[in-house]
């Protein structure tokens, strides 16, 4: 009798188990939260003593244009234009190219060529991005040099090479966003008499415009934190640039150039680690817009 | 399941037990760590290996990541040496006092040119018009009709500094697209029609037109007694108290078989060939 009891009042082996289970969840939910905060403490402390310590002026920062932080100048305004029109462009160039191919995907294509597009479009998110920039360095920038004179570095030959980057990411995700439409949509438009044109153009991309636009910011946020394959191609210029083929310089470029030449704790250093803060800041402001065009954009 | 979970715990068992035994008999022998600068890296990596071929207890890593990298972390004292192209004084925010500097080769640099420009000499003066922006066909120098395209290396690189230092009297340089290797800036100027820019001797390729100025030419002679005057130390820091195996690693790299063999056979320039002498503020004696 007594022995039921106790083993009634005890926990019991699932039990157990189930409480070490979220010991351990908890643990590296913990530990996560803890790298997240550091990181993110450790970049705003260092971003940020550029503005208290060396007293420059965030408007400076922000809108001016020379940046040499040798001589206390760090106008970043050419790095965030620069960073804004390469990713602008390659969105703007690959949007069209991954809305077909995935339409193609989903709505064309027999099984076996869905497939094997699928393998091709994985390839080319496994590709690492040194090997984009090297390609980008051999083959986009003579082009570009051969087409519109000048050294072919600059804002349309890092677009290009971004261009091939950001590709599978949309498409992919467009695939996603097209394969969530119900079918009774497509049974529905068709049943009505619309032609499969109409049914793609009036339904399906309809029904499919916040998840292809939410596949549109993660390839915009791609391109714009992209450091290698872009610092390749795109000149390193810090200043405005005149065209799209004139030398500039990204964000991230400009981190990958200057951080072993520069010496901790000086103005150099801490002005590149203030790029840094921005580009966290931006990957922040993507990140909200993708909640908020998966939250407006609903189908009624 | 227990089977599998007794064979994991085994094999960990077995994998902790042999690091154990590598970490212990790494203790046992010198370990460096070698950090900084990237024109330096080639040459030291080589001295490296040929040094740990003859010493079997040591167990040398080389870094690249920059003079500015090389520096800073020697100033901590995390690493055992910093290699750095440049002077420490000529650096900000490095305090000197805390470190040693051994010179342990030349580099003399020289401006290129794509030889579609025509140019093959050019004044002190005009290098400088040009970097400034003042010039910009090369038409005004002596060339042919041809746009100037200036392709610079990274704002603090070593080369630009000591390029700056020798060239530019204290002006600014045009804004121009950098580069952030000497590979690089010389696959573009053989390549970019009218571009000049400037690199370590040892990477002026058939494709290239190196430039004289004054009339001298980018020769190691040249460079020797200083009538080449863009040349610069390649150094190696250490702390005030660097350990034995530090300092014995230092020794061999100026000693007469590496400064002999691997430093001209890498396009350095042998530190005991130099007639002259430069310090910090670019004052030859």
């Amino acid at each position: 009798m007594d022995e039921i009891k106790d083993r009634l009042l005890k926990p019991s082996k699932a039990t157990k188990q189930d409480q070490r289970g979220r010991m351990i969840s908890y643990l590296s939910i913990g530990l996560i939260a803890i790298l997240v905060i550091s990181i993110l403490y450790f970049i705003a402390t260092r971003g940020l003593s550029m503005f208290f310590n060396d007293g420059i002026k965030v408007s400076d920062f922000l809108f001016k244009t020379d940046w040499n932080p040798g001589k206390k100048l760090v106008g970043a305004l050419p790095m965030i234009v620069t960073s804004f029109g390469v990713t602008l462009l390659a969105a703007l160039i690959a949007t069209p190219f991954a809305i077909a191919v995935a339409l193609f995907m989903t709505e064309f294509a027999p099984k076996r060529g869905a497939r094997f597009l699928q393998v091709v479009i994985e390839l080319l998110v496994g590709i690492p991005s040194v090997i984009y920039g090297l390609i980008g360095l051999a083959v986009v920038v003579p082009a570009m040099r051969i087409m519109y004179g000048g050294t072919g570095f600059g804002i349309l030959a890092g677009a290009v090479v971004l261009f091939v980057m950001v590709l599978p990411t949309i498409t992919s995700l467009t695939v996603d966003a097209l394969k969530a439409v119900p079918s009774h949509y497509r049974q529905a438009s068709l049943a009505l008499g619309a032609t499969r044109w109409q049914t793609i153009y009036k339904v399906i991309l309809r029904a499919a415009t916040p998840g292809i636009l939410t596949a549109v910011v993660f390839g915009m946020a791609r391109a714009f934190g992209e450091a290698l394959a872009v610092q390749m191609v795109i000149g390193n210029a810090a200043m405005l640039p005149h065209n799209l083929v004139s030398p500039s310089a990204t964000l991230t470029s400009q981190l990958t150039m200057g951080i072993g030449n520069t010496i901790m704790g000086t103005l150099p250093n801490n002005a590149l680690w203030s790029l840094a803060l921005l580009l966290l800041i931006m990957a922040l402001v993507f990140n909200i817009l993708v909640k908020l065009i998966a939250r407006k954009g609903r189908i009624k | 399941m227990k089977r599998i979970i007794g064979l994991v715990f085994s094999l960990t068992m077995a994998a902790l037990l042999i690091a154990g035994c590598s970490s212990k008999s790494a203790a046992q022998s010198s370990k460096l760590t070698i950090v900084g600068s990237t024109a330096l890296q080639p040459l030291i990596e080589q001295a490296a290996k040929q040094y740990q071929e003859s010493n079997s207890g040591a167990s040398i890593t080389v870094q690249g990541g920059g003079s500015g990298t090389g520096l800073s972390q020697i100033q901590n004292g995390s690493v055992s040496i910093g290699n750095s192209d440049v002077f420490a004084s000529q650096v900000s925010g490095i305090n000197t006092k805390k470190i040693v500097d051994h010179k342990v080769a030349v580099v003399g640099i020289t401006p290129v040119v794509n030889p579609d420009t025509g140019v093959t000499n050019l004044s002190m003066q005009q290098l400088q018009d040009i970097f400034t922006g003042k010039v910009t066909n090369w038409q005004e120098v002596g060339g042919k009709d041809r746009a100037i395209t200036v392709i610079n290396r990274a704002k603090g690189s070593g080369t630009r500094i000591t390029f700056e230092q020798s060239v530019m009297n204290g002006q600014t340089a045009i804004k121009s697209q950098e580069q952030d290797s000497n590979g690089t800036v010389q696959k573009l100027v053989s390549t970019t029609s009218g571009s000049i820019s400037y690199v370590a001797f040892s990477y002026v390729t058939a494709k290239l037109q190196a430039v004289s100025i004054d009339n001298v030419k980018p020769t190691d002679a040249n460079v020797k007694t200083n009538q080449w005057k863009i040349w610069a130390y390649e150094h190696m820091y250490t702390t005030k108290k660097a350990d034995v195996s530090t300092k014995k690693f230092i020794k061999y790299v100026e000693s007469a078989k590496v400064q002999k063999t691997l430093v001209k056979k890498l396009g350095y320039i042998s530190i005991q060939d130099m007639k002259v002498t430069k310090d910090a503020a670019n004052q030859v004696k």
